[in-house]
């Protein structure tokens, strides 16, 4: 079970707080994991939401908890089990033909939906033939915060500086193509190589942030930073750096509150994430009728 | 010989795909700064003619030579509008930033943050990009997210965005498709006025010849597996229009000047994505 207030409690005292947090080396691994993991799911997660293939992300995740339950079993690391497991993945579904274009998103949903039932099962399979350890399959599934070894940090950071190299690299052109693949297509960008390697990042992202929300709540750091902030501006840049800047923020209170708490951390830093995207969608429908009623109260 | 003068020259060219020939020995000839209607019912192969031009379509005969060289190697000389559905309406990427790509969005790598305020290249970049909105009127729009303005809005950023490098080649694949007639109209007048005041050579794809007939130089009239090409006034003339389709065709002026072709053979009506790259409808299936 994830830990109830390990120490003192609280004191209302925001400094003796959060020194009493950093006291922990388990609180400081999973501090840094979850920066890490924030940073590098807010970046991806606003290509997908951009993208439309939040399914796909999802997807990704999903399979990452066979992966981990699968080494688990085999007695290796979970961390690579969700890794191998993701990235995987994420060849397969950029291997569905899409050479018919638009229609063919429905049947690439169908086949995504399909492989995520069977990797859900697989897990289940998996974890019971471990011997029905049920506290790590709830760790699986819902997220932990406790035993992130500083490896596993070392992991995810190198994890992350390469898929974020990458997409620095790609980082235009896969813009080009997401939001106008054909004239992109007549440029000469590469948009189905582009879409094949962005999958593959996107799995490198969804296996990370599982190991902290857990496979099912990925959409806590993969799509509502990036949701929130596209709420808030159509401005390209300022949206990718306030879609990192709440991730973050997401994932410190999260930890943070979770840290004083008896519940799991993913429901924590999914509550954050959902208060604020509602916060930014309620402040848009706001901004929206004032700028009508405006437009309606000047006569043009 | 292709003269210097020449944008655009095709030389008895033909396309086939799937073993099927699209259309064949079809010549034509637009001078540089000309305006350029491909017309013609659905499904013969329009959009495939300015692919060829564009060389992402190979020839199975002749040669097709674009500013000189041969097709698909003018690159960057040519401004590309693909045929398209609209934007969706949920995308909250602003007007300006999809024009922007047009200069840079091929680039490798990620722009500098606020790189404008101390690379001069930038700053430039940014001023063409704010100069070509200006050139077809979306300045009161541009800030706003692409999804949530017009479809006629939406075509005036589009083809800013393929004006950004001063292409000496503009190829419009229908851009006036799906837009209301008065938008019609505008994108019209806009595309000709960019044609004549910045002698930019002007191809553009129509389903209705209406909306652009008064500024056309040249029309080719693609239809029945060839294609016809001349000033408007001896195309669109029922004795040719009869002599290409192999039907009695009938040119009618109206008042207004309005140009009606009635017993046009309308390719059969497909109600899938019509001008995909297998959507080319057979010929004699008329």
């Amino acid at each position: 079970m994830t830990t109830g207030p390990l120490a003192s409690g609280l004191t209302w005292s925001l400094g003796s707080d959060f020194r009493q947090l950093l006291q922990y080396p388990f609180m400081v691994n999973a501090l840094r994991a979850g920066t890490i993991v924030a940073v590098l799911a807010g970046a991806l997660g606003w290509y997908m939401v951009l993208r439309r293939q939040s399914f796909a992300g999802h997807t990704l995740a999903i399979v990452s908890f066979p992966g981990a339950a699968a080494a688990i079993l085999l007695g290796i690391s979970a961390t690579s089990g969700y890794f191998a497991a993701a990235i995987i993945a994420a060849i397969v579904i950029a291997a569905v033909p899409r050479s018919l274009g638009g229609r063919a998103r429905s049947s690439e949903s169908a086949v995504i939906g399909t492989v995520q039932a069977f990797a859900l099962a697989c897990g289940a399979l998996f974890v019971s033939l471990y011997g029905g350890f049920l506290d790590g399959l709830t760790n699986l599934l819902f997220g932990s915060f406790l035993g992130i070894s500083p490896s596993q940090v070392l992991t995810l950071l190198a994890v992350a500086v390469v898929a974020l190299a990458v997409l620095a690299v790609i980082g235009r052109p896969l813009f080009f193509a997401t939001v106008d693949p054909d004239v992109a297509a007549a440029r000469g960008v590469p948009v189905r190589a582009l879409g094949t390697v962005f999958l593959i990042l996107l799995g490198c992202a969804a296996a990370e942030v599982s190991q902290i929300t857990g496979a099912l709540l990925v959409f806590a750091l993969l799509v509502m930073p990036a949701a929130t902030a596209q709420q808030l501006t159509a401005r390209p840049a300022l949206s990718l750096a306030l879609t990192i800047v709440a991730g973050l923020l997401i994932v410190w209170l999260g930890l943070a509150v979770a840290y004083f708490s008896v519940y799991p951390v993913g429901f924590y830093i999914t509550t954050f994430g959902f208060a604020a995207y509602l916060l930014a969608a309620g402040s848009r429908a706001l901004t929206g009728r004032l700028h009508r009623n405006q437009l309606q109260t000047t006569p043009a | 010989m292709a003269g210097v003068q020449d944008a655009v020259v095709f030389d008895h060219a033909a396309v086939q795909m799937g073993g099927r020939t699209i259309w064949s020995d079809v010549s034509l000839r637009v001078a540089q700064g000309e305006f350029l209607a491909v017309l013609g019912p659905n499904g013969v192969g329009k959009s495939t003619l300015v692919k060829a031009a564009l060389g992402l379509v190979g020839l199975a005969a002749g040669s097709v030579t674009v500013l000189g060289l041969p097709a698909g190697q003018a690159g960057r000389q040519i401004g590309y509008l693909p045929q398209r559905r609209n934007f969706d309406a949920g995308l909250r990427v602003r007007g300006t930033d999809i024009v922007a790509l047009g200069s840079d969005g091929e680039r490798w790598g990620l722009p500098l943050p606020f790189g404008a305020a101390f690379l001069p290249s930038r700053r430039a970049a940014a001023l063409r990009v704010r100069e070509v909105i200006e050139l077809v009127g979306a300045t009161a729009f541009a800030g706003r997210p692409i999804g949530q303005v017009s479809g006629g809005e939406q075509q005036r950023l589009l083809i800013a965005q393929a004006l950004v490098k001063r292409p000496r080649l503009l190829v419009l694949d229908e851009p006036l498709d799906s837009l209301d007639l008065p938008s019609q109209a505008s994108v019209a007048a806009l595309i000709s006025r960019i044609c004549r005041e910045h002698q930019v050579t002007v191809m553009l794809v129509a389903h209705d010849v209406n909306p652009i007939l008064p500024y056309l130089d040249r029309v080719a009239y693609v239809a029945r597996g060839g294609a016809v090409c001349g000033t408007p006034d001896e195309v669109i003339r029922s004795e040719i229009l009869t002599e290409l389709y192999h039907t009695p065709v009938e040119v009618l002026r109206a008042s207004d000047g309005r140009l009606v072709v009635v017993g046009e053979p309308e390719a059969p009506a497909r109600h899938t994505d019509r001008h995909g790259e297998t959507a080319a409808v057979p010929a004699q299936q008329w």
